[in-house]
């Protein structure tokens, strides 16, 4: 099998800020293994450790990887920089986007883009073929091009900062890109437009993992497998049948399975 | 979540950031012997060939700074100074008119290129013949090179003679135009106005003199090149620019120095003069040697700038970008005296490993309907600290007078300080004064956003520094916020692995 993503027995931990020196295991031993191409879906409890787990695969360096291993694409993920993940082609859409007050969206998208083709060997793009690009996408993804010329984030909407992020995720082209929570907030339009953007992305080279509590992003992405995470551990597998199962009867008892 | 930069890693290299730009020339120097006294400013007079007033004016400061002791105010922290130990006058040892580039020293020339100056303007400053008409899509800019005490060369002489512009060193204007350095020469700031002032009245043995006359757009922008090159010399420079009625200039000053173990002294003092409707515009790029990772060597930068608008109507507007020096000490202050005047203030002060600053303006309004307007942007990092002191005084005459003043501070790590001093002063009701400040840090979230996009952490902690900044930068000219936005990212740029 030709996994992008294959992570075994994976602990970490988050950095306690009151306390010094302590760290607080989140995630308790994850397996998971994604092939090329497919739409991986992690639904699970409030603090079961969704979150963790993107920063963890992203490179935040508040979490701790503390035992476990993730390869990604043949080589050690936890080895590299939250850039190089990038430039190796990770991509996270942030739950809470961040604000970047006084650096223009425009010029941080084209730094990003450039940075990401710089490493993986590619032509920097000029800012005028770069300009022709993003006004393309800007209008597929209904993105006014007013938000271009704002600071990264900064006074936007919730929609419009996700709308932002999957812009960012569709200029990228990651091969493997993790949602955390993308759906979260928006109105159906906003909804049809994340979900149009991981669509476009789509094809045998590319592979998804989305982090979600709702079946309604669902209806707009197939999914090939929905994975329950509780108590930092996935307990559960199962087909796109999984989250109309789990959205009528709650988590409750394939947690209390799980604990038995 | 917005907590510091704790990432021991990415704070160690905050601290050993190296200084890019350390060289030293070997030039033959011409050296008074150290110390102060009488027989050193008589010296200094006689080797700048000085008429016997300039001399009188010289001992007369001294005597004022011998009653006076150094200002001990500032947030800044520094062992004293021993003023004996000082060498007040070095010149290098100069070669009849370097009139081609093969008779300029080429030790010289190739400090000019590390500074990065570009050829053309290389060429110029060693006089080359016709090197003014050589193509170059950049506006020109006439440079007044300090190297060392002595301006080596003055260029764009000619275009700006046919303008009526006078734009020579100060020594030269003292025996060409003595009747306008005699009126102007201390008119702004006064030799005792503080301990600095009085030791450069005494010592000054160089710096730029400008005169705009009246109705005259200058052509040109004016620059300098300051540099600090001999061991031990405390470098005093005087400039002093003049804009007569409707006359407008814009003086460009940029540093570099060359890395020392002693730290050397700085005491400058810039005098700036606009008359009725004139318009002053003076921008600095500093980036003088900061001291080494434990905060030895570097400049102590102690300088005196005002400015007085002294007709109606005139403005005068100080851009700064303060990225080097150990301790900075420095307030570029306008003095709003004609009405309707306007006072402006656009400061972006960096510090690093062990640097302190204090630095920030006064706006002195005194006339009707004066206006100031003062945009100081803080950027601490390592274990540095940077204090922005600003006045605001608003004089009984200052009918209907408005000042706005904003001040942002931006912390990267948590072992770095960013104070706030204003002090706002009112004599008249109907004035409005507003002050704005923000203090913030380049949170941990930041830094993984960007990252996580591709950026690495230097590029990601330019971005957001230079967004920062842009309010200021976009004040300075063209050709200087290039320099300074590079400049910036220099700055800061062992802050990451």
């Amino acid at each position: 099998m030709n996994n992008i993503l294959e992570i075994r027995d994976l602990h970490a931990c988050v950095m306690d800020e009151t306390a010094e020196n302590s760290c607080k295991e989140i995630l308790k031993g994850v397996n998971l293994s994604i092939p090329a191409g497919e739409t991986h879906v992690i639904m699970g409890p409030n603090g079961s450790g969704k979150s963790t787990l993107s920063y963890v695969l992203s490179g935040h360096p508040s979490y701790n990887v503390t035992k476990g291993s993730v390869t990604f694409k043949g080589q050690d993920l936890l080895a590299l920089s939250p850039d190089e993940r990038a430039a190796a082609g990770l991509f996270l859409a942030f739950q809470a986007p961040i604000e970047l007050p006084g650096v223009n969206n425009a010029n941080f998208l084209r730094t990003s883009v450039n940075s990401v083709r710089k490493a993986r060997g590619e032509e920097e793009l000029d800012p005028v073929n770069f300009l022709k690009l993003v006004r393309e996408l800007s209008k597929k993804l209904s993105f006014s091009t007013d938000m271009l010329k704002r600071n990264v984030n900064v006074g936007f909407s919730g929609g419009e900062k996700k709308r932002n992020e999957v812009l960012q995720m569709t200029l990228l082209q990651p091969s493997f890109a993790i949602l955390d929570e993308t759906d979260s907030g928006l109105d159906i339009d906003a909804l049809r437009i994340v979900a149009e953007g991981v669509n476009g992305l789509r094809s045998p080279e590319f592979s998804s993992l989305i982090i979600t509590h709702h079946q309604r992003l669902l209806d707009h992405i197939q999914p090939d497998y929905i994975h329950v995470l509780a108590k930092g551990r996935i307990i559960h597998t199962g087909g796109p049948e999984l989250s109309r199962q789990l959205e009528a009867e709650g988590y409750g008892r394939l947690v209390g399975e799980a604990d038995a | 979540m917005t907590k510091l930069t704790q990432d021991p890693a990415l704070l160690k290299q905050l601290e050993t950031n190296t200084y890019k730009w350390g060289f030293e020339t070997q030039i033959e120097m011409d050296m008074a012997p150290k110390g102060l006294n009488e027989d050193i400013i008589r010296l200094i007079s006689v080797r700048k060939e000085e008429p016997e007033w300039m001399l009188e004016w010289r001992l007369k400061a001294y005597r004022l700074w011998l009653t006076m002791t150094p200002p001990d105010w500032g947030k800044v922290n520094h062992p004293n100074i021993d003023f004996q130990d000082l060498h007040y006058y070095a010149a290098p040892k100069k070669k009849k008119g370097p009139k081609s580039l093969d008779e300029v020293d080429p030790e010289l020339l190739r400090t000019y290129e590390k500074l990065g100056i570009p050829l053309k303007e290389r060429a110029i400053l060693a006089g080359v013949e016709g090197a003014e008409e050589m193509s170059d899509v950049r506006a020109p800019i006439a440079i007044d090179a300090v190297f060392d005490s002595v301006s080596v060369a003055t260029t764009f002489r000619e275009t700006l003679s046919e303008a009526g512009v006078i734009f020579c060193p100060i020594s030269e204007a003292i025996k060409d135009y003595p009747e306008l350095v005699k009126k102007y020469l201390g008119s702004v700031v006064p030799q005792g106005d503080n301990f600095y002032t009085a030791l450069n009245s005494a010592v000054f043995t160089d710096g730029s003199f400008v005169y705009i006359p009246k109705g005259v757009r200058c052509p040109m922008e004016l620059s300098t090149y300051f540099r600090i090159n001999a061991k031990n010399t405390g470098q005093f420079e005087r400039t002093l620019i003049i804009a007569d009625d409707k006359a407008t200039v814009s003086y460009l000053e940029g540093c570099t120095a060359p890395q020392r173990d002693e730290n050397q002294l700085h005491a400058a003092v810039v005098e700036l003069v606009a008359m009725e409707d004139a318009f002053i515009k003076y921008s600095t790029v500093q980036n003088w040697y900061p001291g080494d990772k434990d905060g030895k060597g570097g400049i102590y930068n102690f300088v005196t700038k005002r400015g007085v608008c002294r007709g109606d109507r005139a403005r005068i507007s100080w851009t700064q970008v303060e990225t080097g020096s150990a301790i900075t000490w420095k307030y570029p202050s306008c003095i709003l005296q004609g009405e309707g005047s306007i006072g402006e203030f656009y400061s972006v002060a960096v510090t690093n490993g062990h640097q302190q600053a204090d630095t920030g303006t006064k706006m002195i309004h005194i006339g009707r309907n004066t206006r100031s307007t003062i945009l100081a942007k803080t950027i601490s990092a390592g274990k540095s600290d940077s204090t922005y002191r600003g006045l605001v005084r608003m004089l009984p005459r200052a009918k209907d007078a408005r000042n706005f003043t904003e001040c942002d501070s931006l912390l990267i790590g948590d072992q770095c300080g960013a104070h706030t001093v204003p002090y706002i002063e009112s004599q008249n009701s109907s004035v409005k004064i507003e002050h704005e400040a923000t203090t913030s840090k380049i949170s941990e979230e930041q830094l993984f956003y960007c990252q996580q996009r591709g950026l690495s952490q230097e590029e990601a902690i330019g971005l957001i520094v230079n967004g920062f900044c842009k309010d200021v930068l976009k004040e300075l000219p063209m050709e200087f916020a290039v320099e300074a936005q590079q400049l910036l990212q220099i700055s800061l740029e062992g802050s990451v692995g």
